[in-house]
Order: structure tokens, then sequence, then C-alpha cells
């Protein structure tokens, strides 16, 4: 279908693009910016003044929840869930039940998602067998069905050469590593951030080392494998700093932390809210500064969703008892528009973690908008105000922390190798 | 930056427990209750003490209402006087063990709750294994049922605590300059934080934890105390010595090497107490472990008030029962009444 996107204000971080103007799409790939070429006719036109055209956002660590239990979600809800808040690709994670560990269940979801043609899903296959850090996954085979990266998750491998194993095996592939680290000791049976807070609820805390250690470990062994390796989730400020030399040295090394620790800080779970149990925990004031330093820098290339969404029971117990994870997929392109509001990024700068960032992270050729790539982007209206309702939401998940509150800025259409995948 | 949350629970388990008026609804924590109310507890409990002493130990207060003892942690004591205290409050008490039961069979926190709020429960008394269940109760049940926190996790154990203020009170008289020392396992203790709560409303001058560093919470500052890790300068010069117990299965967690160390260098011996001030009393929540926290000569000596504090347990869960029915009854009332007033209205606007 020939498409034109007429007077939207087109930010796309990769080109250092970010103008007013046309945008042209045939054969489900982007034709030309500005002007239209000559004898072009387009089926469609729509009209985007006011609004932004962006890359399709990319996330990696989707929680997808298929094959698995389909009261917490479905490839089918979960994809349109992205679409509706942006993501026209998935990187889902691997420990999903089964788990990712075999080109059976990458097929299966391969399979799926181009019936379902929605969102588009990039697997993270399990890095060993069953998740359990004793042997390794058929690796080559993952990739060669389509994970574009490796990862145990946050079952942790607690020997090390084990951990040297995979990455040596995973590097002779170049297949990139997605790396949660925690030291498992430390973390026990933490389920907040080790501080005064924690202590006075009476929590287990997860003490800021249990993400240094976790990381410092890993780093040497980056150093000695050369593995390509991207850091997820990441939520103290000394893990930042350890990026950053890391990768000042040169390692081949990017990171993410999630809008969740980028907006919240341990502070929502005083009064229990089981709602902001999330891991790693959200952790205190400084940390979350940091954290904002790192994205506005690029020391952190992504932003993450940690997109983990559960049926609303999951949530209805004693704190430490609950399940963690948020429901975050529909409204964190909102709450990075809080971020550009209150001054702690500009909109290329959000449009660049949550698109190109991403996608050089992860190796896809994606997540800007030039002539001739396949044309994944979004329309978003900036100032269209909305207000969370569950029974709204696109999701399975019923744990949205953000239920009930009016949110900024919402994705009006999403095109899919130039579909129109969703429309509002 | 303003927050976008809005928390899908009631937030705060300081501002659940309270009504409108600043009665007393729910007992889940002494954190965000004033000085006034604590010691309404205190003057409150001091009526049922003499009580206690008469050969008709019952007052009708909750004649008529069902109490519920939900332990779903092994219990006792704390059960014991809970149910004493309900019956001499002419309640009907039913008590429920169920630490395996329930679980077992596969049944959730929130079913077995809504079970027993439809038989029509008025009050329900818990402990639970995780902190902030009770809040979490409190927060998810019908608001006319009162919650009773008889400990949760390493959160709370309020009426402990109290009894424990009730007890000082008795002996010292008044809180102004008292230094009082707690001693051993804190960083796992409930009852801990629930007196260094009690204490810092109360007005005590110093509150002082001793322990070796792997059974300190951190951070401490921020919590109304100072640290001390050796008894002969944590001891000095104190009015109150609160021992806990040690749970044996710290040794196993790399948390202590051995009892004997333990007992060496934290238990309460003769010679230690003598560090804190001659007239000194000495407290433990019980169960007591002779030998290792507390010498017996130190337990069963003069200065120990560890008795006591076991029988002021039942007047204290007197009145924080009966103030938390009276908080509800107060607030039902006025609901109805501001109900009945909405219901005047709205006819007045329907006939005129």
């Amino acid at each position: 279908m020939k498409i034109t996107i007429r007077g939207g204000r087109l930010i796309d971080p990769a080109q250092q693009q970010d103008q007013v103007t046309d945008i042209h799409i045939d054969e489900g790939r982007i034709l030309a910016l500005g002007q239209a070429p000559a004898g072009f006719t387009p089926e469609r036109t729509l009209h985007a003044e006011g609004q932004v055209i962006a890359p399709g956002l990319i996330d990696i660590g989707t929680h997808l929840r298929e094959p698995g239990p389909s009261y917490k979600g479905t490839l089918r809800s979960e994809t349109k869930a992205a679409l509706a808040g942006g993501y026209t690709t998935l990187c889902c994670r691997p420990d999903t039940s089964p788990c990712i560990d075999s080109s059976a269940v990458v097929q299966q979801i391969m399979d799926k998602v181009e019936l379902i043609g929605q969102a588009k899903v990039r697997p993270i296959g399990a890095m060993t067998k069953n998740l359990e850090g004793t042997h390794l996954s058929n690796m080559a085979g993952l990739q060669h069905s389509g994970c574009v990266a490796v990862s145990n998750m946050r079952n942790a491998i607690d020997n090390t050469l084990i951990l040297r194993r995979c990455f040596e095996y995973a590097s002779t592939f170049d297949l990139r590593v997605v790396f949660y680290p925690e030291d498992s000791w430390l973390r026990g049976d933490g389920c907040a951030h080790e501080g005064a807070l924690a202590s006075r609820l009476g929590l287990a805390g997860i003490p800021a080392a249990a993400e240094a250690i976790g990381l410092s470990r890993v780093l040497h062994l980056v150093a000695v494998t050369g593995v390509r390796i991207h850091f997820s989730a990441l939520s103290t400020a000394q893990a930042v700093e350890m990026i950053a030399e890391a990768q000042a040295k040169g390692l081949p090394v990017t990171a993410d932390t999630t809008m969740a620790h980028l907006i919240y800080t341990e502070a929502e779970i005083d009064g229990y809210n089981s709602q902001f149990f999330v891991q790693p925990p959200l952790r205190s004031e400084s940390d979350r500064e940091a954290l904002r330093q790192g994205v506005r820098d690029g020391v952190l290339s992504v932003i993450s969703s940690a997109h983990l969404p559960h049926e609303e029971a999951a949530k209805m117990a004693p704190f430490a008892a609950s399940e963690p994870g948020m429901a975050t997929l529909e409204t964190l392109l909102s709450q990075g528009l809080e971020l550009v509001e209150s001054g702690v990024l500009s909109l290329p700068q959000l449009i660049e973690r949550l698109t190109s960032g991403p996608a050089k992270a992860m190796g896809l050729n994606a997540g800007q908008l030039t002539e001739g790539q396949w044309a994944d982007l979004i329309v978003f209206d900036p100032e269209a105000s909305w207000q969370v309702k569950d029974s709204d939401l696109f999701t399975a998940g019923e744990n949205s922390p953000l239920t009930g509150s009016t949110l900024k800025g919402q994705v009006q259409i999403a095109l899919v190798n130039g579909q129109i995948a969703f429309e509002r | 930056m303003k927050p976008t949350s809005a928390p899908k629970t009631p937030s705060d388990p300081r501002s659940v427990q309270l009504t409108e008026d600043g009665k007393l609804r729910h007992f889940l924590t002494l954190g965000g209750l004033n000085k006034e109310i604590l010691e309404e507890i205190l003057d409150t409990a001091d009526s049922f003490v003499s009580m206690g002493e008469q050969s008709v130990k019952k007052v009708p207060l909750l004649r008529g209402k069902t109490v519920v003892n939900l332990f779903f942690e092994n219990s006792t004591r704390t059960r014991s006087t809970f149910e004493l205290a309900a019956k001499r409050l002419s309640a009907d008490v039913l008590n429920l063990d169920i630490s395996t039961s329930a679980t077992s069979k596969g049944e959730t926190l929130m079913d077995t709750l809504q079970n027993l709020e439809a038989m029509g429960s008025d009050m329900f008394v818990i402990r639970h294994a995780d902190s902030g269940a009770q809040h979490f109760i409190a927060s998810q049940i019908s608001p006319n049922v009162a919650i009773i926190n008889a400990g949760d996790g390493r959160h709370a154990h309020p009426t402990q605590a109290m009894l424990d203020m009730y007890t000082i009170r008795k002996h010292k008289g008044d809180f102004a300059g008292l230094k009082v020392a707690i001693v051993g396992d804190i960083l796992h203790s409930r009852v801990a934080r629930s007196q260094i709560q009690a204490l810092n409303i109360l007005g005590a001058e110093e509150v002082r934890l001793i322990g070796p560093k792997t059974l300190l919470p951190q951070p401490l500052e921020q919590m109304g105390a100072s640290l001390y890790t050796r008894m002969e300068d944590g001891l000095k010069d104190v009015d109150v010595v609160i021992m806990l117990r040690l749970q044996k299965e710290r040794m196993d967690g790399a948390l202590l090497p051995s009892e004997s160390e333990f007992y060496r260098l934290y238990g309460l011996t003769t010679e230690k107490l003598s560090y804190a001030k001659p007239d000194a009393v000495v407290m433990h929540p019980g169960p007591i472990n002779r030998g290792v926290e507390i010498e017996s000569a130190v337990a069963d000596g003069p200065q120990s008030l560890i008795l006591n504090q076991v029988s002021y347990g039942i007047p204290i869960r007197m009145a924080v029962m009966s103030m938390a029915v009276s908080g509800q009854t107060q607030q039902k009332t006025k609901e109805v009444a501001a109900n009945g007033a909405a219901d005047i209205e709205q006819q007045g606007e329907a006939s005129a």
C-alpha cells in the first residue's frame, strides 16, 4: 500500500533529523522524506499535524508469556499492547514455559507472531539448557532460527567457569548476550532496596553491592572472552559508573535501565504497595539520579520496559509473597514524555533510547527512518491526555501501577512493514 | 517531578489504622501513632489490671462480638493471652491455626479471609510470617472488621511493645530521662522495631541497640536508636535492659559462630548487668533461652520483670481490643449518620 503521512514532526535521532516533513511509503518500505517522488500517488494519506512521527519503538527483554500461562498474557494480547504503546519490535525474554532453549520453541513463537501480524518479535534465547546454568544451550541453532541474543535472565550461574564457557561459545557466533547482573547470594530472599526504609518495613533488603559484584564478575569475563554483552535493568549508581569505565576501556558493552527505575524510587513501596515490587528493586533517590544521568550521557543507551504482565491475583498478597513485575508497554512512552517535560531528557534523546539505541545493542537493522528501510514507525500525539483503565489496556496484565491516573501522550498509529498495524 | 503513581491499594499503614477522628480502628503498627494514643492504651490497660485481681474477671465491652485468632505462624503464649483478653471482654472467640492447613490445600490468603469475613467476624487477631501482611489484609477486607497485629514478619509486634512499655512505666514511672538498651538479634526482630518506635514516641531519652553487626539492621541512624557492639559500652548507665530471644537457626545462616561465643559476648550475666544503673530492670519478651542470651541468676533475679511482662500481656491486649472496637463503632455510627443525612437530603429533593 502506498501511504503518505503529512505534516508531522519527524524525529529520527539516528539521522539527527527533527523537522516537520512528509514521509512516503511504498511496498512496505520508506520511499522518500519531504517531496513525494514524481508519479507517486498515495492510496492513503494520514494527517499528522501537531503530532510526532518516530521510528517504531524497540524493546529488550519483554515478557510475552507465550508459551506459558495464558491468563498472564499471550503473544496476541502482548503484541497488540506493544503496538498501542508504540513498540513495533520486541526482543522477548527466554524464561517462558517451556523456556526458549530449542529451535522448536523459537519456531513456534515466530510462526504464531507471523500469523497474528502485529508487532515484530525477535526472541532472546536461553543461554543454558532450561536456564539451569549447567549446560550450554544450542546457541548456534537458536541464532539460526531467529534469536538475536541469549540470556540466562535472573537465573544465577554461580560457577564462573561455566559462565566463561557460555561467553566464549556465544562469541564464537558473534551472538550477543543479555545479562542481568546480580550476586544471588547477596540477593538472598530480599525484595526491597537495602536501606532505612526496608529496615523499617521489616522487608529483607538487597544491597546495591549485589548488582556491583555481579557486574564486576561479568565485566572481567567480557574482557577475557570479548563477548558482546548488553546489561539489562541496571538499578544502581555504582553500575552506571562501572559501565562507563568499561566503555571507556573499549569493552563491547551496552546497557539499559528500566523506565520504572527512572521514574520511581523505593519510596513507592512504603505502605507495602505490591504494584511496585520489581526486580531489581526500586532504589534510592541518588541511584535514580545517576541512572537519569547515565541515560542522558548515553552510557545507558537503552530504556527498557521490563514489561511483565500478571493477573490481578498475583499482586493480591503481602508484599514479599506477591509476584514481582509491572505491565508497562502501553504507558512507557507517556512516562518518557514526563521525563522530557521535567527536563531530564530531550525528546530526541528519549526516542533514541527507545529506537536506535536498542537496535544497535541488539544488532538490528531497524530503529531509523531512512529511505529503503522497512517502514516500522509510529505517530503519536504528545499532548493527548488519557486515563489509564485496566479495561482499556490491551495487555492481559492487570498490574499497571498507573491504573486510575491520567497520562499525557498517546500513540495514534503504528506501521509495521508499511502496513497500518494499529490505529486508535 | 510529580509522581504519576496512583497506588491501587491504600498506602500508608500508619493512616489505615486510624478513623477520621484519629481513633484506633485497627492496630497494625506503632509508627504514626501519637503519644496520646499510646498513653490511652497504657491507661486503659491500668483499669483492667486491677480487674484481673477480682473474683469475676469479665467486663461486657465486647459482648456479642466475634474475635477470630488467625495464626499463620505458631505461637502459644501470644495466642493464649489474646484469647484470654477477648474472653475477659466477653467476646466469642474462634482460634484458627492456619500455619499449615489452609495453604497446603491451595487456598490463598484472600480466600481464607473472605470465608471468615462471611461468617460475620468483628475482629481478626493475626500473626503472619510476611512483613506487612496485616496491612494488606486491612486494606482488602471490609473496613468494619478490626485487625489487630499479633506479629508480622520482621516488621511489627505492637501489643508486645505496648506491654513492655506498660512494664517500664509501672516500674520507672516516666519515660523522660530513661536510657533503654535492646540486646541481641535486632535484625530479625519485630519486637525490637516496635519497641524502638514506642520508646521514641513516649519520649525515652535514648534507645541503644547492642549486638554483633550480623544481627543489626542497616542503616540505623534513621531508626531513632544508637548502635553499640560491646555490652560494656552499651549497657553503661542504662535504666532498662531488654534482651531478645536468639533463634537457633541463626547459627546456620552464618550470622553467628556459636551459642557459646554469643553468650560470652552478649549474654546478660550478673557481671554485665553491673554496667547498668544499680536499679536497672531486666526484660525479655520470652520464651527465654537460659545460658544463651541470659543467665538464670539474672532471669530469676530481683531486677527481672520477665514474669510481670507476661501478666501485663492480658490487660494490654484487652485495652487495644476494646479501643479498636470502640473506634470501629464510632466510625460506623458516623457513617450511618452521614448516609442517613444524605438520604434525608435526597428525599427532601425528591419531594420538593
